[in-house]
């Protein structure tokens, strides 16, 4: 199993062969939307919506043998991008390795440029609410 | 006479630059528009010369402040054809216009019952207004439906009309849509019941004739910034005989006549509504900016800005995929439209890499949205410094992303 910094070296290497073309860039962030597994119905509720994301998103995730599998959807193609990258970055790991993560690839990839402040507020508010699930767990764990 | 627009761009120092690699094309004029170069010296030399606060000071530079401040009163009275210029009242924008009207007319002539009539394409900023006025009054809102095509529903507005209406406070041209409103023949049947009309002229005054006297509105309400001019800065024309009747705003220096611990009277109009210190350096350089509008020709500039739009519907009706919204007969000059299967952010963000700005969401009309089914639309609005080769530009980078999804 990779490494939470091993998969974001990853995604920067991916990123620098793209270069500095923006369209580019955004069309491969929506193609990456495209690969999301598909989001569970039941989960599509107004409980599971982040707050802070100008586009809708839907997070939900569940503990299995002590690692984190995380489920999310959006209605916009740039955001569901960013949320399998999120996605790819945190799935399967620990709950203790999620909260210590520091999740650099985003300004490694440029990305706060290209998105503007309006979708990296959204992307901050999915991560925090993705280590929130980690620290749920990880007290679950604790407990 | 048509426009020459390259010398039009020469006067707009912002225009030439590049985003993302391509040369900007400035689509989000319904937004703000970009100012030139005379309201920018205008801006600079009153910090750097004329720099005073204004009417009181007993010395050369707030006397040459004031007399520049009086001016685009005057300057504003004529471009809008008010019978006199203490009927003009400068604000911090139409919001704040509107806010006032609501607020002091609103304490004088509204009671539990009454009603105000707004439509289905106003602006939060004409509408939040009034539902506070109605919980606190007890009066109530009432709203003027429109057709799929986002036009209002004549008889329907006629059928809302009543002894009970007090206000009609609707939009000139609809920010989202384009849509133009027959502001003459609202104000007319208003009249003809006895209630009085707020006209919202944020996005009509730059594009069209607006002659308070020919209408006959009662409050015309709008901002600088999207006339060429600075930001902070709005309108708020009203007839001398409602402001006079209506109470301050706001308290403070300037609207007063006499301060006494146990008695305070209010100064005339406009002062009395002008509580503070105003936007001095804004309103001075708003002048060369209704003095660029004037000289260029609104009936030029509204010639020009509709060959823009109706060459984009030209160019963009047959595409695949893409969807106008908002199709009234008299439109200025802005395009709404969706692209099937795509969220509106997301074609603004890809138009944002070719260096084009538009404005993407709900464009502060939820309830607009939500008639039209709809949770929100690209919009590209023109101005008289936009081109047909940026039309073009325009067109084809939808169409390339339209193509993504509408195979």
């Amino acid at each position: 199993m990779s490494t939470i910094a091993d998969i974001q070296n990853e995604i920067v290497a991916e990123f620098e062969i793209l270069g500095e073309d923006r369209e580019s860039t955004i069309f491969y962030i929506m193609e990456l939307g495209g690969t999301l597994e598909p989001y569970p119905e039941s989960f599509r509720k107004d409980e599971y919506t982040i707050q802070g994301c100008q586009s809708k998103v839907w997070l939900v995730a569940e503990e299995q043998e002590g690692k984190v599998i995380y489920k999310a959807d959006s209605n916009t193609d740039i955001t569901k991008g960013l949320i399998s990258l999120l996605i790819r970055v945190l799935n399967h790991q620990s709950p203790k390795e999620i909260l210590n993560a520091d999740l650099d690839f985003i300004p490694r990839i440029g990305m706060g440029n290209i998105l503007g402040s309006q979708r990296s507020n959204g992307l901050a508010a999915m991560m925090n609410q993705m280590k929130r699930y980690a620290l749920a767990f990880q007290t679950k764990q604790n407990a | 006479m048509s426009i020459q627009v390259n010398s039009i761009r020469s006067l707009f120092p912002i225009l030439h630059q590049e985003v993302n690699g391509n040369p900007l094309i400035y689509l989000d004029n319904a937004a703000t528009t970009q100012k030139p170069q005379a309201v920018l010296d205008a801006l600079t030399h009153y910090y750097e010369k004329d720099n005073s606060n204004i009417h009181r000071g007993a010395h050369t530079l707030a006397d040459r402040a004031t007399r520049q401040f009086e001016e685009t009163r005057e300057s504003v009275k004529a471009y809008i054809g008010a019978r006199e210029s203490a009927e003009i009242i400068f604000t911090r924008g139409t919001t704040e216009s509107i806010n006032l009207v609501a607020k002091t007319f609103g304490a004088k002539y509204l009671q539990k019952g009454d009603e105000i009539l707004i439509s289905t394409l106003e602006h939060h900023s004409n509408i939040v207004p009034w539902q506070m006025l109605c919980e606190h009054t007890g009066a109530i809102l009432k709203i003027i439906p429109i057709t799929d095509a986002g036009e209002l529903i004549w008889e329907e507005f006629e059928k809302l009309l009543s002894s009970k209406t007090k206000l009609v406070s609707i939009v000139h041209a609809s920010n989202a849509l384009g849509t133009i409103n027959p502001a003459k023949r609202i104000i007319d049947a208003a009249h003809a019941v006895g209630a009085k009309v707020l006209l919202d002229g944020a996005q009509s005054t730059s594009h069209l004739d607006v002659d308070v006297q020919a209408l006959d509105c009662d409050f015309l309400a709008f901002s600088a910034h999207k006339l060429y001019g600075p930001t902070g800065l709005g309108v708020l024309y009203g007839k001398r005989e409602l402001l006079e009747s209506m109470p301050p705003f706001l308290g403070g220096g300037e609207m007063i006549r006499e301060v006494t611990f146990e008695k305070t009277t209010y100064n005339t109009i406009p002062f009395k509504f002008e509580a503070g210190t105003p936007s001095i350096a804004e309103v001075i350089a708003f002048k060369p900016a209704l003095d660029f509008i004037t000289s260029t020709g609104k009936a030029n500039i509204h010639h020009h800005e509709n060959d823009l739009l109706q060459y984009a519907v030209e160019l963009l009706q047959d595409v695949k995929g893409v969807i106008p919204v908002g199709t009234a007969a008299e439109k200025i000059a802005v395009f709404s439209f969706n692209i099937q299967s795509m969220h509106p952010f997301d074609v603004g963000q890809l138009l944002d890499a070719k260096g084009i700005a538009v404005r993407t969401g709900h464009h502060c009309t939820q309830p607009l949205m939500q008639r039209l089914g709809l949770e929100g639309t690209v919009r590209a609005s023109f101005a008289v410094y936009n081109t047909r080769a940026e039309v073009e530009v325009f067109a084809q980078a939808v169409a390339k992303i339209a193509s993504l999804k509408n195979k």
